[in-house]
């Protein structure tokens, strides 16, 4: 089924999937793991772990009562060197678990399928994974799955657009592991009463259309659908309007219009869980960029330090100057290679010089084209000047918070005004200005 | 910290537009309209063009650094300005008018607002109608194309005395678009305009927005109002003269001084056709585009249009 509906705006970036053939390869298990407490969206877990305490595969090291979040668990067997705040991909320090690896992975003796009957213990299942939206913003999975009450859900749309240049792992996920992320649709359809499912996949990897078209042609309720090929068609509103036509007004969630959102590798792992019982410890990552020697997808372990995934893959070729944890488009910029790999990394790139250097920004000769851009139907021009003169009346006015930070304004801007990164300035001033009760 | 990676926003990567290749195809799109004028009027008008681009690029390096920021010659946007001021001046005006025409529409109209992007008003057109003011004769003196220079009537005029009763030549719509008539260097030509139009909407440097509803009110207004009796106006011989033509395509569309989005564009284009058709049917004016382009300009903050 090829979709002739489209998204407003947008920016047509270069695909650069180099790494779409190269098969996954199981990277093995570093000596050490930093694991940090916060893999999601939410509110970060307590450790339950200390120093030098034994761990083992699977082992849950940390959670917390509150809704959401989502706990953590280890990704390999060994001993707890630390329990510190460390580091994190955003460049703030969370506390995080340092476990020195035994090489030998011995499993936790509580991993076992998880049973399950009626939506709700589904629901608990999921949340006792770790699950999280792998897709790369990793709002924890359960909250996803539990729309709140009086809210019906008809549709399951399976997020494999991955409009992001460079990132290959959702494509990988269905070349090589079609079934599984089959049958976890259909295990959340089943567990939710979902009627039907439609799988969104960018008109620029046919393979995996084809290849999803043939393992779902038995089922009359999973329709594939055909997108065009530009970003930002994965974001979650853009997707859900490409395949259903429906609007998620500003402020609002996807279950507001019958809608749930889940990346295909999430699914491909519901599958996985519900057969092993094995929580979330591992997650493929696309490495590629400039800098690096062999572009490739490595399956790694959550906590791997970024240098160790970097050096398995093959190392630099030259020296890195800008190192991201996702795509280009909205990937964060690393501080250090001490990093570690979270729940919903799905790239790692390394730039050389060339491609690390910021262009200079120039003047708004108010040509248009980030209006023109904006997915939201936003005034970047105007969110940028009223945020650089602090104008948090303005701001609230053009609807500051409704930017979901895509990058296309800042992309088509030829006078290279860093539009994303006043307007998150501008955010947080909105958002100031309300804990100081200025409302 | 151990790396001294660059650590910004995302994105992380930008497409490769720039001001400059943008002034650069707004340049590219003139050439057919210049080389046109140059055609028609002779070594004259290639003088005045060089004069003006020359006074604007001078004009903009001075005011620079008198104001101590950093050169922006190189952005090309004061190459733009000087090339559309010529284009709109006639080839017979003496050139030190010509050059205070560029030191206006840089110095007084751009670089005191704040330089590019600034600007709340067209500052070729402002220059245009400033010399206009100041040395009326001058620019309102044209010239038959071709080796014999007579001077002529424009055809805006001739339309406006036939309206009254008065005998007058009115050009033949194959001369108007093909620009066998007096007026400034670069208005006369609607083919070549046309061309270079066509090359920008390709380019995506301009939308069809301000161009579409401000010819399109112009014909409407003309062929409603224009003639002895309602529904009688000669709406072709109007979009085909004057400077509706320069004025819809390159100066309406100006960035700086028009809305960037598509409601705002609208209304900036039916308003400046109908500001248009007003002035050239109801005021002692042949012309209307430049003050109707400036009007609106000059509006908009007062609109609250984006």
């Amino acid at each position: 089924m090829l979709l002739k509906r489209m998204f407003k705006g947008g920016a047509a970036v270069p695909h650069l999937k180099r790494t779409e053939n190269c098969e996954t390869i199981k990277m093995t298990v570093p000596e050490k793991v930093i694991i940090p407490m916060l893999q999601h969206i939410g509110t970060p877990c307590e450790p339950y772990v200390k120093k030098g305490d034994e761990v083992k595969v699977g082992q849950v090291i940390g959670n917390t009562d509150k809704f959401v979040s989502a706990p953590v668990h280890s990704s390999v067997s060994g001993i707890v060197t630390d329990v510190s705040p460390k580091l994190y991909a955003g460049g703030v320090y969370i506390t995080s678990v340092e476990i020195k690896t035994d090489g030998m992975q011995e499993l936790d003796k509580n991993i076992k399928p998880p049973k399950y009957s009626g939506s709700d213990e589904f629901i608990g299942a999921i949340r006792k994974s770790g699950l999280v939206g792998l897709g790369g913003a990793g709002f924890p999975a359960h909250i996803k799955l539990s729309p709140p009450q009086g809210k019906k859900i008809d549709t399951l749309i399976i997020n494999a657009a991955e409009c992001e240049p460079y990132i290959t792992s959702d494509y990988r996920e269905i070349i090589e592991n079609s079934w599984n992320v089959m049958d976890g649709i259909n295990i959340v359809m089943e567990a939710l009463k979902i009627k039907n499912v439609i799988i969104g996949i960018e008109d620029n990897k046919p393979e995996a259309i084809k290849e999803m078209e043939h393992v779902a042609s038995k089922s009359d309720k999973i329709n594939v659908v055909e997108l065009k090929s530009r970003y930002p068609q994965g974001a979650e509103k853009m997707l859900i309007y490409a395949t259903t036509g429906r609007k998620v007004p500003p402020g609002k969630l996807p279950s507001d219009v019958g809608v749930i959102v889940m990346n295909v590798n999430s699914v491909s792992f519901i599958s996985e869980y519900i057969k092993t019982g094995m929580p979330l410890i591992k997650k493929r990552v696309t490495i590629d960029g400039s800098a690096v020697n062999n572009p490739s997808n490595l399956e790694v372990l959550i906590g791997t330090s970024l240098i160790d995934v970097f050096e398995f893959s093959g190392g630099f070729k030259t020296s890195p100057l800008k190192v991201l944890m996702g795509g280009p488009m909205m990937g964060i910029a690393q501080f250090s290679l001490q990093t570690s790999v979270l729940k919903h990394t799905n790239a790692l790139l390394a730039f050389a010089e060339k491609d690390a250097t910021l262009p200079n920004a120039g003047s708004c000769i108010r040509c248009g084209r980030c209006v023109k851009a904006c997915p939201m139907n936003l005034l970047p021009l105007y969110l940028n000047n009223n945020s650089l003169k602090e104008n948090i009346e303005e701001l609230r006015k053009y609807h500051v918070n409704d930017c979901i930070e895509c990058g296309s304004c800042s992309y088509v801007c030829p006078a290279k005004i860093h539009l994303v990164q006043s307007i998150r300035l501008g955010k947080a001033q909105v958002r100031q200005a309300a804990a100081k009760g200025g409302k | 910290m151990e790396n001294n990676f660059v650590v910004s926003s995302s994105p992380h990567i930008r497409d490769n537009a720039s001001t400059r290749r943008i002034m650069l195809d707004v340049i590219i799109a003139l050439l057919p309209a210049t080389a046109f004028g140059i055609y028609s009027f002779g070594y004259r008008a290639a003088l005045v063009i060089l004069v003006t681009i020359l006074s604007c690029v001078f004009s903009e390096y001075l005011s620079r650094k008198v104001l101590k920021k950093e050169s922006t010659i190189t952005d090309l946007s004061a190459v733009v300005t000087g090339l559309l001021l010529a284009l709109n001046l006639p080839s017979t005006i003496p050139l030190w008018m010509a050059a205070v025409g560029g030191v206006v529409a840089i110095v007084i109209v751009k670089q005191l607002f704040g330089g590019l992007g600034q600007n709340f008003m067209n500052p070729a057109l402002i220059a245009r109608v400033f010399l206009l003011n100041a040395f009326v004769k001058h620019m309102t003196t044209f010239v038959n194309p071709g080796v014999d220079t007579v001077s002529g009537a424009t055809p805006l005029y001739g339309i406006k005395e036939y309206v009254k009763g008065n005998k007058a030549n009115l050009a033949g719509y194959w001369d108007l678009f093909i620009g066998n008539i007096p007026g400034c260097i670069g208005e006369i030509s609607v083919a070549a305009l046309l061309i270079g139009a066509a090359y920008l909407l390709i380019r995506g440097v301009i939308g069809f927005e301000i161009p579409i509803t401000y010819i399109g009110s112009v014909a409407l207004l003309t062929w409603f109002l224009g003639g002895e009796t309602l529904f009688a106006g000669d709406w072709l011989y109007h979009i085909l003269s004057g400077g509706l033509m320069i004025g819809a395509f390159f100066m309406a569309t100006d960035y700086t001084t028009s809305p960037v989005t598509f409601k705002g564009r609208v209304i900036m284009g039916i308003g400046c056709g109908v500001l248009t058709a007003v002035i050239r049917l109801y005021t002692g004016y042949p012309e209307g585009v430049s003050f109707a382009i400036l009007l609106m300009n000059s509006s908009f903050p007062l609109q609250k249009v984006n």
